[in-house]
């Protein structure tokens, strides 16, 4: 049966998953250069800010964006693995490895671009926030995780311990932010309180900014999306072609 | 070792040691809540036995804890005026890494010996195998606590003795060892599990780390209960979140053993 397939594999024209993947590689590059030119000349400068903080304060937009993709990878991550475990599909699994690839990839994004603008912003590259600190937390849960996949050789015994590691690693996330929240201020009650990274809000500033940060949210969300998918046909042929190879030694 | 023999029948070694009277114990699949206690107590009794004959997880530990208290006394000692101000960040810091030293033994002692097939073939519930080596290893964190507190009541001249420090050191190890005897057996078959282990924990384990130190300087500064109950509400919220789900997942582990 294998060979039947991987022969018809070979022959194989343009699909029209082919076609749509490609179509959306071809967006996600329209859209990331669709939210550079909003980020860095379309918006307004903010006009509370001035100097080195008014350019700085266009890495927001990137910044943001990273963030928005590495969120959508770690939910991809937990769904997958969850559905997995239910499921037993190795199709979920890979799911959550390239969720997680790609979120933690863009959680490097995240954590580097409020790096270059916590410089100028804060005049620190770095500070105890509890959202940096939860955000740097999570990338080290993840690249653990991957670590941790690469020591296992069993197919599926790799897909349902990563599974398990990626459900306690997401539901970790929330209990270090609270705890990293309170650990900053005397008093417990901080629900709700004043957000250190609040940028003003937007409205009042100008709509180019307001429009602009949707741009780039949207355009992220379309470069996540583009990426994942790649990674997970890759994951998927990977497989398969493991599966081949071990078809021809028996 | 024998793989197929179930556990409620001693091993004829073991039965020859007459200082230890070994009560067979009634394994019973299903039966009651005492029931399913009295076989996590068995799995737990287990490993308490070996480990006060072998003594290798608590003295691993505790001279780990020890050495790295005197490290970190010397290395804190030019330049910080008061000792109050790290002991907090020295404490859960040494708990945690001498932690890892003991919880990668909890399966991979059963692993090297080839004794994990027969844990496993045991008319037990997954999860009382589990809340066992939890139990153990609770006991052995325990203990090396009960001696790292006057150690480094001695190096750094401050007393840790409080209700409240005892109470967070309590849930924290709770939740430490709810977490990393999971881990444990996930990384248990792995080449490289005394490596891995701590890569994969200690992110898991901020939480209890940051709940932990905040707790004790809170306790150091003279606050009332009032103002550092909420850490002691984050490691109580930690240990039932990360038992429920170890409870859940624990039978997933060696499904295909």
């Amino acid at each position: 049966m294998g060979t039947v397939t991987a022969s018809k594999t070979m022959r194989r024209r343009l699909t029209g998953w082919d076609v749509a993947a490609l179509l959306l590689n071809l967006t996600a590059v329209g859209a990331m250069a669709l939210v550079m030119w909003a980020a860095l000349l379309y918006a307004r400068p903010a006009v509370n800010l001035a100097g080195d903080e008014q350019i700085a304060q266009r890495i927001f937009y990137i910044h943001m964006g990273c963030n928005i993709g590495a969120l959508a990878g770690f939910l991809c991550s937990l769904v997958g693995s969850g559905l997995y475990l239910f499921t037993r599909r190795l199709d979920w699994d890979r799911v959550a490895q390239a969720g997680v690839e790609v979120g933690t990839l863009f959680g490097c994004g995240t954590i580097l671009t409020g790096i270059f603008w916590a410089k100028p912003a804060w005049n620190t590259y770095w500070t105890w926030d509890p959202r940096l600190t939860t955000a740097t937390i999570t990338v080290l849960l993840y690249v653990a995780y991957l670590l941790f996949r690469n020591g296992i050789d069993n197919r599926h015994t790799r897909a349902r311990f990563g599974s398990i590691y990626a459900v306690f690693a997401f539901l970790s996330v929330p209990l270090t932010y609270y705890s990293a929240r309170w650990f900053r201020s005397i008093h417990p009650v901080v629900f709700g309180g004043s957000n250190p990274e609040a940028q003003g809000d937007f409205e009042t500033i100008g709509p180019t900014m307001s429009q602009t940060l949707s741009i780039a949210m949207v355009g992220f969300l379309v470069l996540y999306v583009a990426l994942m998918w790649l990674r997970w046909r890759q994951l998927r042929l990977a497989d398969r072609l493991e599966e081949l190879r071990e078809e021809l030694e028996t | 070792m024998n793989v197929s023999a179930p556990p409620q029948q001693t091993h004829p070694d073991v039965a020859s040691q007459a200082t230890v009277s070994l009560r067979p114990v009634q394994m019973r699949v299903g039966g009651g809540v005492a029931a399913y206690w009295r076989k996590v107590w068995a799995i737990a009794h287990k490993d308490l036995r070996a480990e006060v004959r072998a003594k290798e997880i608590f003295s691993t530990m505790s001279a780990f804890s020890v050495l790295a208290v005197l490290v970190f006394g010397l290395a804190f000692d030019l330049r910080v005026p008061q000792a109050e101000m790290v002991v907090p960040g020295v404490l859960w810091g040494v708990l945690l890494f001498g932690g890892v030293l003991g919880l990668h033994r909890s399966f991979g002692s059963e692993v090297d010996r080839g004794n994990l097939a027969g844990l496993l073939l045991a008319p037990v519930d997954r999860s009382a195998i589990y809340f066992g080596k939890v139990l153990a290893h609770l006991a052995f964190l325990l203990a090396t606590e009960g001696m790292l507190l006057p150690v480094m009541l001695v190096i750094f001249d401050v007393n840790l003795f409080r209700p409240g420090i005892l109470a967070g050191l309590l849930l924290g190890t709770l939740g430490y060892v709810a977490v990393g005897t999971l881990f444990a057996a996930l990384t248990a078959s792995s080449r490289s599990r005394e490596t891995m282990l701590p890569i994969l924990l200690l992110p898991v384990m901020v939480p209890v780390f940051v709940a932990g130190v905040g707790l004790t300087v809170a306790s150091l500064d003279g606050r009332s209960f009032a103002d550092y109950r909420h850490w002691l509400a984050i490691l109580a919220i930690y240990d039932m979140i990360f038992l429920t789900l170890a409870f859940v997942v624990f039978d997933l582990i060696w499904e295909d053993a």
